[in-house]
């Protein structure tokens, strides 16, 4: 089977490559970009490790074709900090050790990053309702939540 | 893992009590941190290899067929393949339980449950790897089958495999209950004689996968030379050298692995699946090869825990006082011995000192894939059947839940129900933490339930080898064998900055590969912060002894006249000399001309992990509507002997309880009646969610581990044994009626309501 060829930006930066028709916007992230933060955990859908934004929009990057992200602009877990400088989520989720594993950690900064973009003043419920997409088996969530409600209050300090 | 690791273990040496510490018992930020914020950190699927191919297994849609014949023809035409692999590519001659990992890794005759490997194929993609597997035709010859314990210990049932049982197993029982295990003290029944209520029930747990968010993923290497290399993740990579070696018949040295960051393990990955796979494809096809289990992959075919089902009896007089205890506790573990039956019974009554007590325990194998350990592997079942009788006992003669486990705590010098005595112990602590807390005194809504429960677990020691180096500008690198799996990386450097006198951030510690050092055991049994932090206190002490003499050289006196203090070299007295303090960067700057490197060293096989225990208080409410419960308000009570990084203490307390939720109210293996697994995969095996789960309370109580140089206590198991209970007490007190089958979901709860009021 030949190969597409797709035109499309990642984390600002244009890119191009050719993928099978087949292969997920994740399996080409990873296999054919060399971005490896975002985690395959399930193929499916139900667990979010493979989080990124479309468009400013949060999909599982396992449930897009990679042909799809044709004039789209991607970002990734690789997009978030600025140089040298931490974003506010990054550095509260090492501040409140809410990673053990960390093998979530790239879907769930890039869900909670996207929710504080459009809610600045997230109640609790409100967080664990965003990230309910985003499976953490190490945590119990107690301390992701913590670190994002830390983040948004930094965050809306700031601006 | 081999079940006599979990041995209960001796004292150690002498804890210095009233140490003061600078560094251990802070949290600072994990070294690892910024690496896993970024995405930059390296798990198992993230590494790659030039010319590497990609590798996808075939796997039997049966629970227990023959396997009559395996064409391999088309998938071999197919282009791009390189090599297909079925058993003959493994090594024979196999006995024991490397035998089991191998028949496991790759069927031999007979497939033994949905999801059992038969074949594998290596191709220049993942895509055509995956058309290959397609190709590949196997015939079989389809048997009886039976995944439920209990049917499969009765007359009658499918034998899973003919003269698997060993010498344990008293005559007469199916050839299907492989081990028995009875042990206890005392006269029970004469014990139940004494007690005011006697209460006997029948509990049941069903299998639950640890479910560590990375599937099972490695790169491998090998020549026909014998020499390989391995990057997987894995919870123990000499272990993996080891069994990979033995099943593809290669020298151990031969192979290098390396541990990748870990995406969680819980247990599942003490064990080894597609290591062997994907080197006897390499081999074969001469290129390196990678291999990553797909989700669904990970669920039927690595190891869930045992499903289990129990009868607990106990006596209790009106003053709460406990006279007898006795349990029978029945596992399965799939298709092979290792049921983790003897730490169900050992633990089940841990908790309490006991003038009479008895337990029996059944392996039982069914057409399941192969238990692997989880989380204190067979604790928490045990805990749910005897808090939740003990809970009823409570219930029935008036007495309060912590008052009743208070008066029956094992103490120091305590006998335990297991056999050994109790050394220095702190469940009473955990007790009476709980009872001091603000949650077991607020008051509960209307439809809330609140449960208490106790829980033991063991803890381990086992083979530890560390190396420290120190470099010229002073600073510190530690080499550990124990994949980081929780944050254990910044408690050794805590260990290490303390010993050295140096700040947490001069300390740098690798996970090393196997060529690095000598064996370390699998991170498992909660012995990281224990065993490789015990190791790191004595590396670092054998570098500091080091140090002093290169001081007490330089300045011209014994070496016993110098001590190490805050970093620095010091006369030991007034006698010594009068010297200035000798600073650590100093020593290390002139070391190559004062006598070479300066590096430390310790290995060992301690002995002296010191049990823990453990409190949980829940407040559940339940809606009589649907059935669902919502966990409200969650309390951890546990005795860490001494929180090296509170911070991750506090994450393992949190993530046990949570773990605990899942299985009580939510997580299940549904076999159909055709043997096939059918919840493989997150939707409908549901784990907790964020939006399930309340912020979840911790207590850390310090009773100091005697065994250990600074009091530790491994933490990550305990957490995960008084859940069960605990939850199904207060579903139970909220609901109205007694649940004794796990999990609580909402078709059974309404189903258990329904009962009642039809009884």
């Amino acid at each position: 089977m030949s190969s597409i060829h797709v035109t499309t930006q990642v984390n600002g930066d244009a890119v191009e490559f050719l993928c099978d028709t087949r292969e997920t916007l994740l399996d080409v992230l990873r296999d054919r970009l060399d971005l490896t933060g975002a985690k395959e955990g399930c193929g499916t859908g139900d667990c979010g490790a493979c989080s990124v934004t479309v468009n400013g929009r949060l999909v599982c990057s396992c449930l897009m074709l990679g042909v799809e992200a044709e004039g789209k602009a991607i970002e990734t877990v690789e997009g978030i900090a600025k140089g040298e400088d931490l974003h506010p989520l990054q550095r509260k989720f090492i501040e409140h050790a809410a990673l053990q594993c960390g093998i979530c950690t790239p879907g769930i900064l890039i869900a909670a990053r996207n929710l504080l973009e459009r809610n600045p003043d997230p109640t609790e419920t409100e967080v664990r309702y965003w990230l309910a997409g985003n499976l953490c088996r190490c945590t119990g969530y107690d301390k992701i939540v913590r670190a994002v409600m830390d983040a948004a209050e930094e965050m809306r300090e700031a601006s | 893992m081999a079940l006599d690791e979990y041995k209960p273990q001796k004292g150690g040496e002498e804890f210095e009590t009233g140490h003061d510490f600078k560094y251990v018992g802070t949290s600072p930020d994990r070294p690892d941190g910024f690496d896993k914020v970024t995405g930059r950190a390296r798990f198992g699927a993230d590494m790659s290899a030039p010319g590497m191919l990609f590798a996808a297994i075939v796997r039997s849609p049966h629970a227990h067929a023959r396997i009559l014949r395996i064409d391999t023809s088309r998938a071999e035409a197919l282009k791009g393949v390189k090599a297909v692999v079925t058993r003959a590519d493994f090594a024979g001659g196999l006995s024991g339980e490397t035998w089991n990992v191998l028949e496991n890794v790759m069927a031999g005759d007979t497939a033994l449950y949905d999801g059992h490997a038969v074949a594998a194929v290596a191709a220049t993609s993942a895509l055509i790897a995956r058309d290959a597997v397609k190709l590949i035709e196997v015939e079989y010859e389809v048997l009886a089958h039976v995944t439920d314990v209990d049917e499969a210990m009765k007359d009658g049932a499918p034998v899973i495999r003919g003269g698997a049982a060993d010498g344990s197993v008293p005559e007469g029982l199916h050839p299907n209950v492989v081990r028995y295990h009875e042990s206890g003290h005392g006269d029970v029944e004469a014990g139940f004689a004494e007690a005011d209520l006697v209460i006997e029930d029948h509990f049941r747990t069903e299998a639950t996968h640890q479910g560590y968010i990375e599937p099972h993923a490695c790169l491998a290497s090998l020549g026909s030379d014998g020499r390989g290399e391995v990057w997987c993740c894995t919870q123990g990579h000499w272990n993996v050298q080891k069994l990979c070696a033995a099943l593809l018949g290669l020298d151990t040295s031969g192979l290098r692995v390396t541990a990748s960051e870990i995406g969680g393990g819980f247990g599942g990955k003490t064990t080894i699946f597609i290591e062997p796979v994907a080197l006897a494809l390499s081999r074969k096809a001469g290129r390196p090869v990678k291999l990553v289990m797909s989700r669904s992959e990970v669920f039927r075919a690595t190891g869930p825990t045992a499903s289990a089902s129990m009868d607990i009896r106990i006596g209790m007089k009106k003053d709460g006082t406990i006279t007898a205890a006795d349990g029978v506790f029945r596992l399965q573990g799939g298709a092979f011995p290792g049921a983790p039956m003897e730490m169900t019974a050992m633990c089940a009554f841990a908790c309490y000192g006991l003038k009479n007590v008895r337990h029996v325990g059944y392996d039982v194998m069914t057409n399941r894939p192969k238990q692997a350990a989880y989380r204190a592997p067979g604790s928490p079942m045990a805990a749910f059947a005897v808090e939740s009788v003990i809970d009823e006992l409570c219930e029935q003669l008036g007495l309060d839940r912590i008052e009743v486990r208070l008066k029956n705590a094992a103490r120091e010098g305590t006998r335990s129900s297991y056999g050994p005595r109790f050394q220095r112990i702190g469940l009473v602590e955990t007790l009476e933490a709980a009872r001091a807390h603000p949650h077991y005194s607020a008051p509960l809504k209307p439809g809330q339930g609140r449960g208490v429960s106790c829980g033991f677990w063991f803890n381990f020691g086992g083979e530890t080898s560390v190396s420290l180096a120190l470099s010229e500008d002073g600073s510190a690198q530690l080499m550990v064998g124990t994949p980081d799996i929780g944050g254990s990386r910044a408690s050794m450097a805590l260990m290490a900055a303390e010993v050295l006198g140096i700040p947490y951030e001069k300390v740098r510690v690798t996970i090393a590969d196997t060529a690095s050092l000598g064996y370390n055991e699998i991170s498992h049994g909660s012995r990281v912060t224990y065993a490789s932090g015990l190791a790191t206190i004595k590396a670092a002490g054998d570098a500091v002894q080091k140090l002093c003499r290169r001081a007490a050289e330089k300045w011209g006196i014994s070496e016993d006249a110098v001590k190490w203090q805050d970093g620095c070299a010091v006369p030991s007295g007034p006698n010594a000399g009068d010297f200035d303090p000798l600073p650590i960067a100093e020593i290390t700057a002139s070391m190559g001309a004062t006598g070479g490197p300066i590096s430390g060293h310790y290995e060992a096989t301690p002995e002296g992990a010191g049990v823990s225990f453990a409190t949980h208080i829940v407040d559940a409410e339940v809606d009589p509507e649907t059935g669902k419960t919502s966990v409200v308000r969650y309390t951890v009570v546990q005795d860490a002997g001494k929180a090296i990084h509170p911070a991750y203490v506090e994450g393992q307390y949190q993530g046990g309880a949570a773990q605990g939720i899942g299985w009580a109210l939510n997580e299940e293996y549904i076999y159909g009646p055709d043997g096939r697994l059918q919840n493989a995969g997150f939707l409908d095996y549901r784990i907790p969610v964020a939006s399930d789960l309340p912020m979840i309370d911790t207590v850390i109580v310090e009773v100091p581990n005697p065994g250990h140089p600074f009091g530790v206590r491994g933490v990550g198991e305990t957490s995960i044994c008084p859940p069960l209970a605990a939850i199904a007490n207060a579903v139970s007190a909220a609901a109205g009626v007694r649940m004794r089958h796990l999990p609580m979901s909402p078709p059974s709860i309404l189903a258990a309501l329904e009962k009642q009021a039809h009884a």
